[in-house]
Formats: structure tokens, C-alpha cells, sequence
């Protein structure tokens, strides 16, 4: 592990306290600066917050914001709830697999996109809803997905954050 | 002098849609004018109208206008701002329902009351600017406590306004809170539960992101009540605004001395702390949401103790739901009595619904409890979409019950609703029409809990496996009338048998789909769906784990 991540954590644990009750929110914030949470971080972090390694995993392994594993660069998300799937989600959900040619939880063997399934957001009213990297689109159709991916395709940074 | 005021919907798919350009060219048209010192522009909360967005409200008229375009900008400010008259092009669609204007004409004069409570500052002030809470005789409760009520005072009203916990069991506040209250200990906290995560429930987000301060007061008079110095609000990862907006609100109010230490000069102290959830629907069992709060995976506690007993950090502690909170403070400065002239004996006050589906109007109402859902589609949901007649409601999110068509007249509270079989639940009100296939409705809400399931306990981990894929099996036409029964039976047992609320409220959907609607469990079974909805005669099913583990 570089000095920089090393420097990294250390900024984040100091920001929310080197304690057990703080290990939730310290992992969110790693997680949304690295993409993901690798072994190594999660090491350290056990280490500053004097966990058991399996304590710190568990925990990273439990919440489904958190990633162990790595992101394509783009992220995106989908809730086929009830309230949207009675909107056509399911179209929606079938069409983002299709264009992208990887299921659910998958992430392309370029490491552009990754698909994940979330519980719903809260955003009902103008479901279908689908998130790209942060970014809330409402009211999605099968139809649409094309035109959405080429939006973030030709974006030339970005990142899994 | 300021004579107007253009608020604009701040909320997240406002935000999606541009409402940011739209302020700042709202602006620039305003300095063309040179109207920059008399009209003043702000973000505001949830306006309850999510048909319109992004919407912009006029004041002091109150003027709706929506879906607007960045370019019907200039339009508007020359004719509403410029010239003072109303941009009819521009106007959102009349309706009745909406978090400003909403009013209740089918029940005008029959029902006691349709006043608003925890809405009634959501959509008119703007939510980071503590002193317009304040305007809006903001911490006067809090006052009012501190100066002229003991914490008993304080607490008994809570006990006679008969509040009831809207997160969704009902359960009386002023009862929670004494038993804390009667407890003996260094500490006690007072717990906000902001893990909304029922679909189809997003109540909680838009009272945090649209009156922040509501909730922080509340907090602030249930610690006076029962004693507690401290307290934790725990919101939803994924609820980014609210985060944000409340943390603002808590620092403002710190400012201003109406939290932290000896507010107000009466020696009572009281901090508020926020705590981030990372996504996942269990932690709004209040166990598991202390065992998240305290850095560890969620998972519930057994109960008792109960949290009231041994809470937080192991002290006692009140948890409670946003609204719930959000009624203390208006209860506190108007009085019991007041409270319980709105709503139903048994159930008083409001309740605050997000009514979504096959309706013409979808969005967040605020109606006295005891209202019917034949009504609530009729006023506010502007009737069934297409006119095509209603099938069914879910009630209260996935953990909810399906509403018939027989439940349509009964009055929606706590009370009635349980002696219906049924539950009022967080406050989603699902509506089908006829086109929808019940059986794919129940596999859909049974997928949501398989995937939610924590896994502490069999019942729940393995039957909501089991009952998602034999209810796949019954959409693909691949499930034989004895799976019905079956699935009936696991349902009962997953019922009883789980260890907490989670897993004992998965299979209501399905139970109370069965007593209404079991003909059309058993046509699939015998391969025919009655809606055309479900995928029949298609090859087996593929089964779908989407947790990592068994």
C-alpha cells in the first residue's frame, strides 16, 4: 500500500474518530473516494480502529453501498421494486443487460460499466429510475437506454466514484 | 423591500432536470428587470406536486408553475415579476393535490379537520435558513418547554395527544417515551429513525429535505421529556440531500443556542448527531439499527430488552420515526386537545403518504388519518389513470398489505385497519388497476425481501428464498395448485416464526393477497394468467441470487 492511500485513510478515520462506531461512515467515504474497498484498505483500517480484520470485512461485506470488489467506471443503478416494476422497470432492468451484454452485479470485461441492483431509492414518483455514477434519470424507458449509455460513453473522464 | 418570492424545487430529480440553471437564469432575468432587491430566490423543499418538476411557487400568491424549461424563464419573470400578472402558459396543471395548496373539497365540512402538520412549512420555507423556521414559530415549542413545562408536563401531553409512531407499528409515543423516562441511568438518547426503505416510502426524505428543523426540535423535546442529553439520527445512506440538509440545520441551530449546551438559558442541554446508514433495508428495525449505529453489520437484537430498556451504547433510549418526531413540537405548542380534534378517535392526527401507481396525480399528501382510500384516489390522486378500474392497493411499502377492492370504504387508521387484517404500515400507497397481475406483484415484493433478508435467522434467509422462487415458478406457469397451498403454508410459518419484524412482515403481501385474490394464484397454477402480465410457458425459470450468500 502506497503512502498516498495510507495518507488517505488516515484522513478519513481522523475526520469521523478512530472508533467502532464510526466504522460505517468510514468506509462509505473510502468506498466513494476509491471506488472500492480493497484488502488493503480494509487492513488498515482495522488496524487504526484496533478491529479484528474479519470485523472491519464483515461489516464491508454487509452494507450494499459498500464494494469489495472493483467498479467498472461507470456505475449504474437500478431499483425493480414493486413501484417501478409496475412501470415497466422490468423492460428497463432486461434492456440495460441486453445493451450491455452483462447481468445484473456484472461489470464489463473493458471495465466500463457496472451494473448493480439497489433497494429503492426513494425516487418512485418518477420511476422507472435509473442512477449513473450519482446522477438520478427519471421516468426511463426501454427505448431510452441507447441514448442514456452514449451520454456517459463519450464522456472522456469520469470515474467509479 | 422584498415583495415576492420565487422558490424553486430543490429536491434531487428537480436537480436532475436543471433547476440549478433554472435559478441562476430566474436571476440574470431579474437584474435585467432590476428587480434583483424586491424579489428574493430560493431553493425550497418537497412542493408535493412531482408531476410538475422542476416546479417554481410564486409567493405571496402562491402561484405554481411547472414543468418549467429553462427557456419559458424569461416569459415568466417578465409577466409574473415584471408585470404582475400570472404566466398562464406556464401555470402546473390545477389539481388539488399538492404539499402547498392542498386542500380536501370531497371532504369539506364532514371531516373534523384537514389541517396540516408536519407539512405545513415544507414547500414555504426554505429549509437552510434556520430564521424562516423560526417565522414559522420554529423552536417556540422548544421555548414554550424549557420556559413554562416540566419534562412531565411535556411528556404527559404527548400521552394525551395519543401520538402514535408512524414509522408504521402505531405504537403510542407518549408510552414509549415514559417507559424511558422511568428509567434510572446516567445516559439516555433520544434515536431519529431516517432508514426509510420501504418501496414506494420516501415520506421521511421529503420532511428532512423540505423541514429539517421540525425533526431537530422534536428530538430536542422528547430528551426534555424523558431526560436525554443526546441525540443520534441515523439516515439512510443513499438519502444524500437530507444528509446535507440537516447537518446545516444542526449547525445553524447550535449557532443560534437552540441546541447544544443550556439552550435557552434553562440549564437543559441537548446534541444532535448524524449518522450515515451504507444501504440496507433491515436497519430500519430499530435493533439492527442501533447494531449499525454502534459499527457493526445489522443485524437485530433479540427483544427484550427492549430498546427503551437497553438501547443504544446499552442505555435507554427512545426510537423514533421522522413524522412521529415531526408532530411533537406542533402538538407541544398547541396542545393535546387539539391534536386529537384531527383525525379519528383511536388515531388521531394526520398522516403524510406517498401515493404512487396507476393513478392520474402521484406524489406526497398529508390527510387525516381515518380519510378512505376511495376518497384519497378520488381527491388527490385525481381518479384511476385511463379511468381503468382499481384492482388493488399496497399499503405501507413491501412489508404492507394488499387492499382489495372490499377495503376501499374502510377509514385508514392504525386501529380499523388491523381489525381489517390489514396494516397502515410507512405510508406507500401502492395502486394497482386491473391490468396488473397479482402474482407478479407478489414475486416482486418477495425478490425485494430475499435480497433484504440479513440472514440471521432460517425462517426468513431460507423462506423468502423458497416463496420468491416458487412464486417465479408460478409466473412461468411451471407451479402445480398443491405450491399454492404450499406457499401459503410457508408463508404462515416465515410469518410466525421469523425473528424479527423484517422477516415476520415478508409474507404479508402474500397472505393478504391469498384471502382476496386466490383464484388468480390458482390460474397460474393451472397455466393461464388472467392479466396476460406474466411470462407463462417460457422456459424454467432462472433463479437469481442477488445476495452473496445462502
Amino acid at each position: 500500500m502506497n503512502e498516498e492511500s495510507i495518507k488517505q485513510i488516515a484522513e478519513v478515520v481522523a475526520r469521523y474518530g478512530a472508533n467502532q462506531e464510526s466504522l460505517v461512515e468510514i468506509l462509505s467515504d473510502l468506498n466513494a473516494q476509491l471506488g472500492y474497498l480493497t484488502q488493503e484498505t480494509i487492513v488498515e483500517v482495522a488496524r487504526r480502529l484496533n478491529l479484528p480484520q474479519s470485523h472491519v470485512f464483515s461489516v464491508a461485506t454487509f452494507y450494499s453501498m459498500l464494494n469489495v470488489g472493483p467498479t467498472g467506471k461507470h456505475v449504474i443503478k437500478m431499483c425493480e421494486d414493486a413501484p417501478c416494476h409496475l412501470r415497466g422497470g422490468q423492460e428497463v432492468w432486461q434492456a440495460l443487460q441486453d445493451a450491455l451484454g452483462i447481468k445484473f452485479g456484472e461489470t464489463t470485461p473493458d471495465g466500463q460499466w457496472t451494473l448493480q441492483a439497489t433497494s429503492c431509492l426513494g425516487l418512485c414518483a418518477v420511476g422507472p429510475v435509473v442512477v449513473v455514477d450519482d446522477e438520478v434519470i427519471g421516468h426511463v424507458t426501454a427505448e431510452r437506454i441507447p441514448e442514456i449509455l452514449a451520454r456517459y460513453r463519450d464522456e472522456p473522464s469520469g470515474g467509479a466514484a | 423591500m422584498i415583495r415576492a418570492r420565487v422558490m424553486i424545487s430543490g429536491d434531487p430529480v428537480s436537480m436532475s432536470l436543471g433547476a440549478d440553471e433554472i435559478k441562476l437564469a430566474i436571476e440574470a432575468e431579474l437584474a435585467f428587470y432590476g428587480l434583483e432587491d424586491e424579489v428574493q430566490v430560493g431553493f425550497v423543499g418537497q412542493l408535493g406536486r412531482l408531476d410538475v418538476l422542476p416546479a417554481v411557487v410564486v409567493y405571496p400568491e402562491g402561484t405554481l408553475y411547472g414543468p418549467l424549461r429553462l427557456e419559458d424563464v424569461p416569459h415568466l419573470v417578465e409577466e409574473h415579476l415584471y408585470k404582475g400578472r400570472i404566466a398562464e402558459s406556464l401555470l402546473a396543471p390545477p389539481n388539488v393535490l399538492s404539499g402547498v395548496i392542498a386542500r380536501l373539497p370531497a371532504r369539506e365540512g364532514l371531516l373534523r379537520g384537514q389541517e396540516r402538520v408536519v407539512l405545513r412549512r415544507a414547500g414555504i420555507i426554505e429549509p437552510t435558513d434556520i430564521e424562516e423556521y423560526i417565522a414559522y414559530d420554529g423552536y417556540f415549542a422548544l421555548g414554550k418547554a424549557l420556559s413554562e413545562m416540566s419534562p412531565a408536563e411535556v411528556l404527559q401531553t404527548i400521552k394525551d395527544s395519543k401520538l402514535q409512531g408512524r414509522g408504521g407499528a402505531g405504537f403510542p409515543t407518549g408510552l414509549k417515551w415514559s417507559f424511558v423516562a422511568g428509567q434510572q441511568a446516567d445516559k439516555k438518547y433520544i434515536v431519529c429513525n431516517a432508514d426509510e426503505s420501504e418501496p414506494g416510502t420516501f415520506k421521511d426524505r421529503l420532511i428532512l429535505e423540505g423541514d429539517p428543523h421540525a425533526v431537530l426540535e422534536g428530538m430536542a423535546l422528547a430528551g426534555y421529556a424523558v431526560g436525554a442529553d443526546e441525540g443520534w439520527i441515523y439516515v439512510r445512506g443513499e438519502y444524500a440531500l437530507a444528509k446535507e440538509r440537516l447537518l446545516t440545520a444542526i449547525q445553524q441551530a447550535e449557532a443560534m443556542g437552540l441546541l447544544g449546551d443550556n439552550i435557552m438559558d434553562s440549564g437543559f442541554s441537548f446534541h444532535i448527531h448524524l449518522h450515515s446508514g451504507a444501504g440496507a433495508y433491515v436497519c430500519g428495525e430499530e435493533t439492527a439499527l442501533l447494531e449499525s449505529l454502534e459499527g457493526k453489520r445489522g443485524i437485530p437484537r433479540v427483544r427484550p430488552p427492549y430498546p427503551t430498556v437497553v438501547g443504544f451504547r446499552g442505555q435507554p433510549t427512545v426510537i423514533n420515526n421522522v413524522e412521529t418526531l415531526a408532530n411533537v413540537a406542533p402538538i407541544i405548542l398547541r396542545s393535546a386537545a387539539w391534536f386529537k380534534s384531527l383525525g379519528t378517535e383511536r388515531s388521531p392526527g394526520t398522516k403524510v403518504y406517498t401515493m404512487l401507481g396507476d393513478v392520474n396525480i402521484t406524489g406526497l399528501i398529508e390527510v387525516p388519518m381515518g380519510i378512505t382510500l376511495r376518497e384519497v384516489i378520488a381527491a388527490y390522486g385525481g381518479g384511476m389513470r385511463d379511468d381503468v378500474p382499481f384492482k388493488c392497493a399496497q399499503t405501507g411499502g413491501s412489508a404492507g398489505s394488499i387492499i382489495a377492492p372490499e377495503l376501499l370504504d374502510v377509514p385508514m387508521d392504525y386501529a380499523t385497519m388491523r381489525e381489517h387484517g390489514a396494516s397502515l404500515g410507512s405510508g406507500a400507497l401502492l395502486i394497482c388497476n386491473v391490468n396488473k397481475c397479482i402474482v407478479d406483484i407478489a414475486y416482486v415484493v418477495m425478490r425485494f425481501f430475499e435480497t433484504e433478508s440479513c440472514g440471521k435467522c432460517t425462517p426468513c434467509r431460507i423462506g423468502t428464498l423458497r416463496m420468491s422462487e416458487l412464486l417465479n415458478r408460478l409466473r412461468h406457469g411451471q407451479a402445480s395448485l398443491e405450491d399454492v397451498s404450499m406457499l401459503e403454508e410457508m408463508a404462515q410459518a416465515v410469518a410466525k416464526t421469523s425473528f424479527c419484524g423484517l422477516g415476520q412482515g415478508a409474507p404479508v403481501s402474500i397472505l393478504t393477497a391469498l384471502r382476496s385474490f386466490r383464484e388468480e394464484f390458482e390460474a397460474h397454477a393451472q397455466g393461464s394468467c388472467p392479466t396476460g402480465v406474466c411470462p407463462m410457458k417460457t422456459e424454467p425459470p432462472e433463479v437469481i441470487v442477488r445476495r452473496g450468500y445462502l
